[in-house]
């Protein structure tokens, strides 16, 4: 101790007494902080170089090189920075297609995928190396298969709580301001479902694991696919769309039907043979 | 072959001879055989038209709501209190919900028919208010409203709000996300009414939304009071029908003081029972193969959940797109907060549809001053005011159909839902004008071309080359049948200046008044085409009789083709 009460005012004290809070700081956020994506941890540094390559060519443009983003002019952006979106997410963008885009709009539509699956995950290896995100969900949020009636009914009630008031109740999809929408969720895979809550693509809001739990995740997830793919009870259904398009089939076809009934009735009297 | 009748007494049959005894037995007992040989219903003619069946498919829709509805309150619980749900519709298993809706699942998966059923009864229903609007549109496009039938008219606009209200309330029932998103719409609009809106919410819903009774209280509304008043006013719709007689469309051998067409028994009788087999198994195919209002899908009725394409059924789809495409104007003033984003929309705009429809009788009556009984139709191009009118109103109601279903109009063609409210916004406005000016023309565009048949003639189809090397097409006289049914209407009224002065010489009394329906009376028939007067027919015919020098000869030789564009010889 004496040591140190004779040294504490050496002048180099403050720098070693910096230095060490710097290391326990730096310590202890290493050893709580986020666990960076497990797609990143596996990814071998190939994939990363491989992914880099394909930003360079595919996504920098908009982007930007350092995935940084660039803004406009305007306060804008051309393409929001990448660092900490996480493999997830562009897990989500690229492989439904909706990254690159094809042209400037209020929303990316999905289309079919510009890079093939090893692209993909080479992209994600890449963006994840920049910063912590969302890792590409597991077993644990897209596994459905052994899920109880219990288990479904309550991934039906978060469904109805959180996403129908944009997706729809069978998830046919919804309008938002401006040209915007919420998609469809027909056919869309489990695991891109998973990303879509954990990162909240363009518009839709992020649903992270403490608000949502992996396993209501997935429960929303086995609801969506159980309504999915039950047979349509009570016939041809109109697209999930509700009432609109039951007008108009009340319409076109009830009335339509009907009147070519009346003109056929009243077109038929019961007039005198003609001889 | 000779035109005997071969018709035979209905006694004289096998059949005859077989029923007479019993017939004969009820007939000692009820007197039914006299009784409609006095009223004369039997032999009651209707004239024929398929238009004049419009009315009747709302009637028979009707009747199959009452038959499929009956069979639903054998299972349906009008009960807003929780139960657990255990049916055979496993996403929903174990889930707190309303008796209400967990009947209306087991009537959709586990009663035997109930999906069928709810189904026919749902389509039939919006078939219902969508034949009273057509059949409206024909009685409104032809005149038929005008005296002696204004009351049965007002008695058509009162099933009308009462079939929306009806519907409104069949919607509410299976208390479903959909049903209470709907009734919360209902309920902001009760409390959008200025000042009375919060105590009339309390008073209808028991409290605050959604409370606990309103179900029960729309089951009796919808099962009872409604149903009992819509059949008093078709009855009494039908028992006016019967006493003013139908009307007709104008030709040889109709006129305001006969009908005719052909009589209740046996055809009408059979062409309407016919009918009424024709809308039963037409519902019937609508509910078998197209699914209408899966409740199952929306899951039951909370608060603070809401889908996307949450919309009313078709026929509040105008009060929906009003309100959606209202912009939000709201004001305080005697410490109450006045709505006028929904309060205009949701209450003031569909009054004013109603109000303008119920009065337009008494208007066009005041306007054109005509206090004569009309059985005799008018043709829309004859009335180009009134058409054009009717296609604007129309135009209106299409635009807020368009706001209603605004989303699903932006998701389904890629457009931006501010673009489609902003044009509904203005087209609200705009489009109507736009559609009125065009029919009106259109409407004189025909009556032009109606007074050319009769001046002119029709083309024959005969191409006559002259000597000089010109080719002209030979006009040919419509029959007189055809050229009587193109003139039977009125001739236009000669418009006068109100008198200034009465016969005194004095200021006349109501002066501003006259002055006013002169006006209204200017541009009600402003543009309208006269039919040809009898001077110039006589004057066509000798043209149309001399061509060059011949005649057009339509004897057996002639080649071109007859009024109707058919070729006389093939």
């Amino acid at each position: 101790m004496r040591k140190l009460s004779t040294r504490r005012r050496h002048p180099l004290a403050g720098i070693v007494v910096l230095l060490l809070a710097l290391g326990v700081v730096g310590g202890v956020y290493s050893a709580v902080r986020f666990q960076p994506a497990s797609a990143a941890e596996t990814a071998s540094q190939n994939d990363v170089d491989a992914g880099r390559k394909l930003f360079l060519v595919g996504c920098a443009s908009c982007h930007g090189k350092n995935a940084s983003g660039i803004e406009t002019k305007r306060g804008g952006n051309y393409g929001p920075s990448l660092i900490g979106v996480g493999a997830a997410a562009v897990d989500f963008q690229v492989g439904t297609g909706r990254m690159p885009m094809a042209q400037s709009a209020p929303q990316a539509p999905a289309k079919d995928p510009e890079y093939t699956a090893e692209e993909t995950k080479q992209l994600a290896a890449y963006i994840a190396t920049l910063g912590a995100g969302p890792a590409i969900p597991d077993d644990e949020y897209t596994d459905i298969s052994g899920k109880t009636i219990e288990q479904i009914r309550e991934g039906g009630e978060f469904f109805r709580t959180n996403c129908t008031a944009c997706h729809n109740s069978v998830g046919a999809g919804g309008a938002l301001p401006g040209g915007k929408y919420a998609p469809k969720l027909d056919g869309v895979s489990a695991k891109h479902i998973a990303e879509a809550m954990m990162t909240g693509p363009q518009q839709m809001p992020v649903f992270s694991d403490d608000v949502i739990t992996p396993e209501d995740k997935s429960n929303i997830i086995a609801y969506i696919k159980q309504v999915q793919n039950q047979p349509n009870y009570g016939g041809v259904a109109g697209g999930g769309l509700g009432p609109v398009s039951e007008g108009l089939i009340t319409w076109l076809v009830g009335i339509g039907g009907l009147l070519i009934a009346a003109v056929w009735i009243g077109a038929h009297g019961a007039r005198v043979k003609k001889k | 072959m000779s035109t005997v009748d071969e018709h035979t007494n209905i006694e004289d049959t096998a059949f005859g001879k077989k029923a007479a005894g019993p017939v004969g037995w009820l007939d000692d007992r009820l007197g039914l055989a006299g009784a409609s040989k006095r009223s004369h219903l039997l032999r009651k003619v209707f004239p024929e038209h398929w238009s004049f069946m419009l009315g009747e498919i709302a009637l028979w829709s009707f009747v199959v709501l009452l038959l499929t509805g009956t069979f639903l309150t054998f299972w349906f619980q009008p009960s807003m209190a929780e139960t657990t749900y255990n049916g055979s519709y496993t996403p929903l298993n174990g889930l707190e919900m309303s008796h209400a809706y967990a009947s209306t699942l087991d009537i959709s998966f586990d009663v035997r028919g109930g999906l069928l059923i709810r189904q026919i009864h749902h389509w039939a229903a919006a078939l219902f208010v969508a034949a009273m609007i057509v059949h409206m549109l024909r009685v409104m496009f032809t005149g038929a409203y005008r005296k002696p039938r204004e009351i049965n008219w007002l008695i058509g606009i009162g099933l009308m709000v009462l079939g929306l209200v009806e519907g409104f309330a069949g919607y509410s029932l299976p208390d479903d996300l959909l049903s209470g998103t709907g009734l919360r719409f209902v309920d902001g609009l009760l409390r959008s009414i200025p000042i009375v809106g919060s105590y009339l919410e309390y008073f209808i819903f028991g409290g605050e939304f959604p409370g606990d009774v309103i179900i029960p209280r729309l089951y009796m509304v919808h099962i009872l009071l409604i149903p009992a008043l819509l059949l008093a006013l078709i009855g009494a719709h039908m028992i006016l029908l019967v006493y003013h007689k139908h009307t007709q469309w104008g030709g040889p051998g109709r006129t305001e003081k006969n009908v005719v067409g052909y009589p209740m028994l046996p055809v009408y009788a059979a062409k309407a029972g016919g009918f009424f087999f024709v809308v039963f198994g037409f519902t019937a195919l609508m509910g078998a193969v197209l699914q209408i209002n899966p409740i199952w899908a929306y899951g039951p009725y909370n608060p603070s959940e809401v889908t996307a394409g949450s919309q009313p059924d078709w026929y509040m789809g105008f009060v929906e797109g009003a309100v959606r495409i209202m912009p939000n104007w709201e004001s305080t003033f005697f410490n109450y907060t006045w709505s006028w984003n929904v309060f205009i929309p949701a209450a003031i705009l569909p009054g004013l549809f109603l109000g303008v429809g119920a009065a337009w009788p008494f208007v066009e009556q005041w306007i054109t001053g005509d206090k004569r009984e009309h059985h005799l139709l008018e043709r829309p191009r004859n009335a180009p005011f009134r058409t054009a009118f009717i296609v604007a109103a129309m135009t209106a109601y299409g635009v807020l159909w368009i706001g209603g279903g605004n989303d699903i109009i932006a998701t389904k063609f890629h457009l931006s839902l501010n673009a489609i409210t902003w044009f509904c916004r203005i087209g609200l406005f705009v489009l109507p004008v736009v559609t009125f000016m065009i029919t009106k023309r259109i409407c004189i565009g025909l009556q032009r071309a109606d007074a050319n048949r009769i001046l002119h003639g029709y083309e024959t189809g005969v191409i006559e080359r002259s000597p000089d090397g010109g080719f002209t097409e030979r006009h040919a006289p419509l029959p007189v049948g055809s050229q009587y049914s193109l003139t039977n209407h009125d001739r236009l009224p000669v418009l006068e200046a109100p008198p200034e002065t009465d016969h005194n010489g004095v200021a006349a009394p109501h002066s501003r008044m006259a002055k006013l329906r002169a006006k209204a009376r200017e541009i009600y028939y402003d543009g309208s085409v006269d039919k040809p007067t009898v001077e110039d027919v006589h004057h066509a015919e000798e043209h149309l009789r001399d061509h060059d020098g011949h005649p057009v000869e339509l004897g057996d030789e002639f080649q071109g083709v007859s009024e109707t564009g058919v070729p006389r010889v093939h």
